[in-house]
């Protein structure tokens, strides 16, 4: 039967399928069922956000970066802002921190519950998505609380927050929070030990350490490969050093492990917005106190005229940023979202540019699918949690 | 209608309505859409929520997202549309059989939003033909179900 | 670690290297001579662990000379450090790539010829990789203009035959690498 000769198949998955999380695009070459080769075409969402950040005003590049990784939203601008911060050596006051983090990790939640209903469904547990576009839907009503909108509310500025926290806040996120725990557990009752889910992703799309670092991922991906590298251990920020979480790892590096540092992820997101939630105050400071770039509060803008001329400064010419660059790295859902500033001095930003997490994914998936069966390519695509506006920007 | 029938054939207790071809088949198509999953950005998110949990558009009955553009009659362009990828999605209109609409969700599919730029064509118009736009940035999956119903509205006016 | 004392422990495994430190507000920023990229990097990563390249990316500082700059920001896992690589680049200058000591720079520098034209001698594979494939200029640099005038394509340019295809994939091929 060896020599019988056979001929390899060529498939194009995407742009448009149902299961690449978007518009990825990839070519395999098959052989029987085997993966020969695979090669993805990114840039089909390719929005040219950077390009146009330059031409904005600093604080106005905020919305804009909320829409590169749309399921992350908060993250992007949590990276912006603090890069912007670091260049005017601003330092936020607690209680905006505290906010920022407990924001942050509802936001890590409800990425992670999108990826966790896009995996099931495409894996074949298709009520997945029912359940978990559920809860996060009562995260999006946090959102619509605080800024009016569900999915970007640009909450997070430059030097601080937008506006206060509003009335209801606390007892609508406690209520979600004390809400959530049983709901893990029913989407781990549904899948953690499901046969069928595990026969599909245990033993699948290996990536270790090494390999992952090799890559340029850091972020869930490495830590269920082994790695403990997570930035709000490594490199601090917004006070993440004062809070008591653990870091989920696993050791495996395959599909499952993914999976379980996920889930694991989200029950340790909920302990740190806990604390959070606990040290907020109803009401206080919500923004730093420079003048150059936080608008005066309204009613000395309608009393004095100092603070009115302030007020129209920076809402028609924004401010200036010193001259320089600056890198600040959040930890995203998705890993390591880092923002690279740089500015001329002027009220705008000369170049802006996003560290991609799912860029450095996609770019990695043919090292990890290649010799497996093609079957595995949508369970381990769906566990690199890839966002492709993330990827192309 | 066992027993012997002495009425000759004019019961007016009889369940019929009268009605034209036309309008039967329209109601047909208005009331059984079946959009494509064609989700490019933000919006298909929001278009997700439409389908899941709270919003369920099932009750519309445009529930049935197809994989195949050859299985669907709705294109649903959710998100922006880079040049790059216009010419997939013109195939993809192009490989959907007739009759087919296209609902444009949110700023960027209907006039290019907020990326007025190289990168994203304005407006998915220049590509496919649009029925109904929805504005937003993204729209509230009840804004997209309003557009459902407007589509509808307008599949039932609609000559055959 | 600041930038002198990265400095003072690179130079002596980069023999003929002139670095600069920068300043910088965040983390320690180093400036590389073009040639001597690809053994900064090496010894970087071999001798004094960084083991990961989180980004390559590129400004252009348009009325200067030279034109741009590349930056690759560094990631130490095991010392926990970060830093900042700057090589200044002629506006038809060229660099080596450092795809041989970090895979994950194929995309990245992908992406910077993508977007500035910068050209990476030695890559394996430096194709468009966000514009289309027969797109003209490079849309990041500072003089091309952010809107444009053309009309939106249809499908027709974006077959490739079948004998382009398979060289593609000849070309691609990329090896299991554990």
């Amino acid at each position: 039967m060896s020599d019988i000769r056979t001929e390899t198949m060529t498939v194009n998955m995407g742009p448009q399928h149902p299961s690449t999380h978007g518009v990825l695009r990839l070519v395999l070459e098959l052989d029987g069922e085997v993966i020969q080769s695979v090669i993805p075409t990114i840039g089909y969402l390719h929005t040219g956000i950077e390009k146009t950040a330059e031409q904005k005003k600093w604080q106005q590049v905020i919305p804009l970066v909320e829409r590169m990784d749309y399921l992350a939203a908060q993250s992007n601008s949590l990276a912006y802002a603090l890069s912007v911060e670091k260049l005017l050596g601003l330092e936020m006051p607690q209680r905006v921190k505290d906010i920022r983090v407990l924001i942050a990790e509802l936001q890590r939640i409800a990425s992670h519950l999108i990826w966790i209903g896009t995996h099931g469904l495409e894996i074949g547990a298709v009520s997945m998505l029912f359940y978990a576009v559920r809860e996060r839907e009562l995260l999006l009503n946090i959102n619509e609380l605080i800024a009016g909108f569900r999915f970007f509310p640009s909450y997070i500025r430059i030097g601080g927050l937008r506006e206060d926290l509003p009335r209801g806040f606390h007892a609508q996120v406690q209520e979600f929070l004390d809400r959530f725990p049983a709901k893990i557990d029913e989407f781990e009752g549904l899948l953690t030990k499901n046969d069928m889910y595990r026969r599909r992703t245990e033993g699948v799309g290996f990536i270790t350490k090494e390999h992952a670092y090799a890559w340029g991922l850091v972020g869930p991906i490495a830590r269920a490969g082994g790695s403990d590298y997570d930035v709000r251990k490594y490199f601090p920020y917004s006070g993440y050093e004062t809070y008591d979480f653990k870091v989920p790892i696993a050791t495996e590096g395959d599909v499952y492990a993914r999976y379980r540092v996920r889930v694991a992820e989200m029950r340790e997101s909920l302990k740190i917005a806990k604390q959070a939630l606990d040290r907020i105050s109803p009401t206080g400071v919500f923004a730093c106190n420079d003048t150059r770039v936080v608008p005066p509060p309204k009613d000395k803008v309608y009393s004095e005229m100092e603070a009115l001329i302030q007020h129209f400064l920076i809402y028609s010419q924004g401010f200036t940023v010193p001259a320089g660059e600056a890198y600040v790295p959040v930890e995203g859902p998705r890993g390591e979202h880092g923002c690279y500033i740089v500015s001329d001095g002027t009220n705008r930003p000369w170049r802006v540019k996003m560290r991609a997490p799912s860029f450095m994914a996609i770019q990695a998936l043919p090292t990890v699918v290649q010799g497996g069966l093609i079957a595995d390519v949508v369970a381990v695509i769906g566990s690199t949690d890839v966002v492709m506006g993330d990827c192309d920007r | 209608m066992a027993q012997a029938d002495h009425t000759h054939g004019l019961d007016h207790e009889l369940p019929i309505l009268t009605s034209t071809v036309e309008k039967v088949v329209q109601w047909a198509r208005q009331s059984a859409i079946w959009p494509a999953q064609f989700g490019l950005a933000c919006c298909a998110i929001e278009m997700m929520a439409m389908v899941a949990s709270r919003y369920d558009v099932a009750r519309f009955g445009a529930e049935v997202f197809r994989g195949s553009p050859r299985q669907s009659d709705l294109m649903i362009v959710a998100g922006r549309l880079s040049r790059k990828m216009a010419p997939a999605m013109r195939r993809v209109y192009d490989q959907m059989p007739e009759p087919k609409w296209v609902i444009s969700m949110g700023a960027c599919a209907s006039v290019g939003g907020v990326f007025d730029n190289y990168a994203i064509v304005q407006g998915v118009d220049q590509v496919v033909p649009v029925d109904v736009f929805v504005p937003g940035c993204p729209p509230r999956p009840e804004s997209l179900i309003y557009g459902i119903v407007q589509l509808q509205q307008k599949i039932a006016r609609s000559r055959m | 670690m600041d930038a002198q004392a990265i400095i003072d422990s690179l130079s002596p495994l980069v023999p003929g290297a002139s670095f600069e430190a920068a300043p910088s507000v965040d983390f320690a920023t180093v400036y590389v001579p073009a040639e001597q990229v690809v053994a900064t990097c090496q010894a970087l990563r071999d001798s004094l662990g960084f083991e990961v390249l989180a980004e390559v990316t590129c400004a252009d500082y348009l009325p200067r000379a030279p034109r741009y700059e590349v930056v690759y920001h560094l990631l130490s896992v095991s010392k926990r450090l970060r830093l900042r690589l700057k090589v200044r680049v002629a506006a038809d200058g060229t660099l080596a790539t450092v795809q041989g000591v970090y895979p994950s720079a194929g995309w990245l520098e992908r992406e910077v010829w993508d977007m500035f034209g910068i050209v990476f001698d030695g890559h394996n594979d430096l194709r468009r990789l966000l514009m289309p494939e027969d797109w003209e200029g490079h849309p990041q640099r500072k003089d091309y203009p952010v809107q444009i005038q053309k009309a939106a394509q249809t499908y027709a340019p974006l077959e490739v035959s079948q004998e382009q295809f398979q060289a593609n994939l000849v070309r691609d091929r990329v090896t299991r690498t554990h």
